[in-house]
């Protein structure tokens, strides 16, 4: 069952387009990654899956609702993480979760949702003297303390350091495990990489890919190189001749040779007929950020896949 | 426990954290009452009536507190409410960001009450000043003069781009209010104009001394100051912006 349908959504701020025609669905019980650079528009489309923004064009469902005419409704079905979005100086993290499971008509165990944030130490603190990470944490525990089945959450580990981000994403992963479904906003590549099982990859507005982290990176074909220090000569030509081979360089006594495609197998099985050891092998694998670099450089092949 | 309920309870919480506020909107009036008691008592006056200055001086101290709540406290936590993205947040939950007003309002309005039992109390049992003689009138009177205020403090949220500017406007309103409630000189010494403007500006002074020295507030007043209520709440609920 898909639990949010987006078609043809297109928002308009004036006369500018900031999200054209963008359709995608989200089925239940996934991850689903919005992912792009600032300005790509994916603020703009959770917003407006949220019911915060009204398309001009297009249309919404989640759970099969209407965003802005079942607002009342869904409210208390999504729990929604916004970007931007603080609290009272004041309010402690006990309070602000008294005060937010008192707007739902079954809400989850505060007790356990502090336990598996890692907040139990920071519940009578106030708001403004929590870290980043606290702050990111009970954001999170805010949207899911009425008991959601979506989840949307917009940049959740954004200014959160390695280890914080490594402990929120371990706890989304504990979210869909309960069976929410996961709408996760972010420009972090790795995060999207990591967590989510689909991602619609957005640039100007639109939806440049949609598939698993895996399908993006293997489709947008991005360069990928070896380094190595071969143990018999071998020469630039008979590399350079290879398929998929894009160029071959020598660095100090090494070998880098940069293609795409099937370029390290054919460049090892050379190297295997011939007899050749490569010492010091470096493989410099494609991830979802060279993917998305390589898609967002070549308008064709964005054309292409989308 | 309920959304409302709730919502004015952490409300509370936060505005005790806040002692200067309170200790202004509460405390404040009476202390006032108690410093210059001794020096306004005096006996009774032919030029005033035959009241005493602290007769008259007393009526005029609620707008401190009215003041304090309305014109700086309810524009200034909204104004930063939503600066911080505290109303939004809160539109993406069953509770209207509305209700967050609503909480405010209300305990605002139960604070001032709490201000004007003591302020009444320490009057009455410390400088002999009578408990409002027309409760009736005294009640609609203040309902109203509130009312009016807190509809201005509504208004300077929904306008005010940020809390600062928020600030910005209700520092020099919040003197004015003062200055025509009669707060730094009493009222019988102000020019007569600036008198009759003080009746009728929120949250009309005139009213809430006649009604507690036993006079029948004037209806013209009255029916301003519900004007400006209405008028005033109905402008600030169309231009507010929860984000």
């Amino acid at each position: 069952m898909n639990v949010i349908e987006v078609t043809g959504l297109t928002k308009r701020y004036d006369t500018r387009t900031v999200v054209d025609k963008v359709s995608f669905s989200v089925e239940e019980g996934e991850i689903f990654g919005i992912l792009g650079p600032n300005g790509a528009g994916k603020t703009t489309t959770v917003e407006s899956i949220a019911g915060l923004r009204r398309p001009d064009a297009g249309t919404i469902r989640v759970l099969g609702l209407d965003p802005v005419h079942d607002r009342p409704r869904l409210r208390s079905m999504v729990g929604v993480q916004l970007q931007e979005s603080e609290l009272p100086d004041r309010m402690t993290v006990d309070e602000a979760l008294t005060l937010f499971a008192s707007f739902y008509r079954n809400p989850t165990d505060r007790k356990a949702l502090v336990g598996e944030l890692g907040l139990e130490a920071a519940r009578r603190t106030a708001y403004r003297n929590l870290s980043g990470g606290q702050k990111q944490r009970l954001s999170i525990a805010l949207a899911l303390i009425g008991r959601p089945r979506v989840a949307i959450l917009d940049e959740l580990s954004t200014g959160l350091d390695p280890q914080a981000r490594r402990e929120t994403w371990q706890l989304i992963e504990s979210i869909r495990d309960r069976g929410v479904t996961v709408l996760l906003v972010t420009h972090l590549m790795e995060e999207a990489q990591r967590l989510a099982d689909r991602v619609a990859v957005f640039a100007d507005g639109r939806v440049i890919a949609l598939d698993t982290p895996a399908a993006i990176v293997a489709h947008a074909d991005p360069e990928q190189r070896l380094r190595f220090r071969p143990s018999a000569p071998v020469t630039d030509d008979e590399l350079a001749v290879l398929p998929d081979v894009r160029r071959v360089e020598r660095v100090g006594g090494q070998v880098v040779v940069a293609g795409t495609g099937n370029v390290v197998q054919n460049v090892t099985s050379l190297l295997s007929r011939r007899g050749i050891v490569a010492h010091e092998l470096r493989i410099e694998q494609a991830t979802l950020d060279d993917a998305y670099l390589a898609l967002t450089a070549s308008p064709r092949t964005a054309k292409e896949l989308a | 426990m309920n959304a409302f309920r709730a919502l004015v309870v952490v409300e509370a919480k936060l505005l005790f954290r806040d002692p200067v506020t309170w200790l202004a909107a509460v405390v404040l009036p009476s202390v006032v009452l108690v410093l210059f008691g001794g020096v306004f008592a005096g006996g009774p006056n032919p030029d005033l009536g035959g009241r005493r200055w602290i007769d008259l001086f007393v009526p005029s101290l609620v707008v401190i507190t009215i003041g304090t709540l309305g014109i700086q406290t309810l524009p200034g936590r909204l104004a930063t409410y939503r600066e911080k993205g505290v109303l939004r947040r809160l539109g993406t939950t069953p509770v209207h960001p509305a209700g967050v007003l609503a909480a405010q309002l209300a305990l605002y309005a139960a604070v001032s009450i709490v201000a004007l039992v003591l302020l009444i109390t320490v009057a009455h049992v410390g400088y002999d000043v009578p408990l409002p003689l027309d409760p009736v009138g005294y009640v609609a009177a203040y309902l109203l003069g509130m009312g009016a205020l807190f509809a201005v403090g509504l208004l300077i949220a929904a306008v005010a781009p940020s809390a600062r500017t928020a600030t910005a406007i209700a520092i020099p309103l919040f003197f004015a209010v003062m200055f025509l409630g009669g707060v730094y000189m009493p009222r019988v010494l102000l020019p007569e104009i600036v008198q009759r403007i003080g009746d009728v500006t929120p949250p009309g002074v005139q009213g809430l001394q006649d009604a507690w020295l036993g006079t029948a507030p004037q209806i013209g007043p009255l029916a301003v100051l519900a004007l400006i209520t209405v008028g005033v709440g109905a402008l600030a609920t169309r231009l507010f912006r929860w984000e």
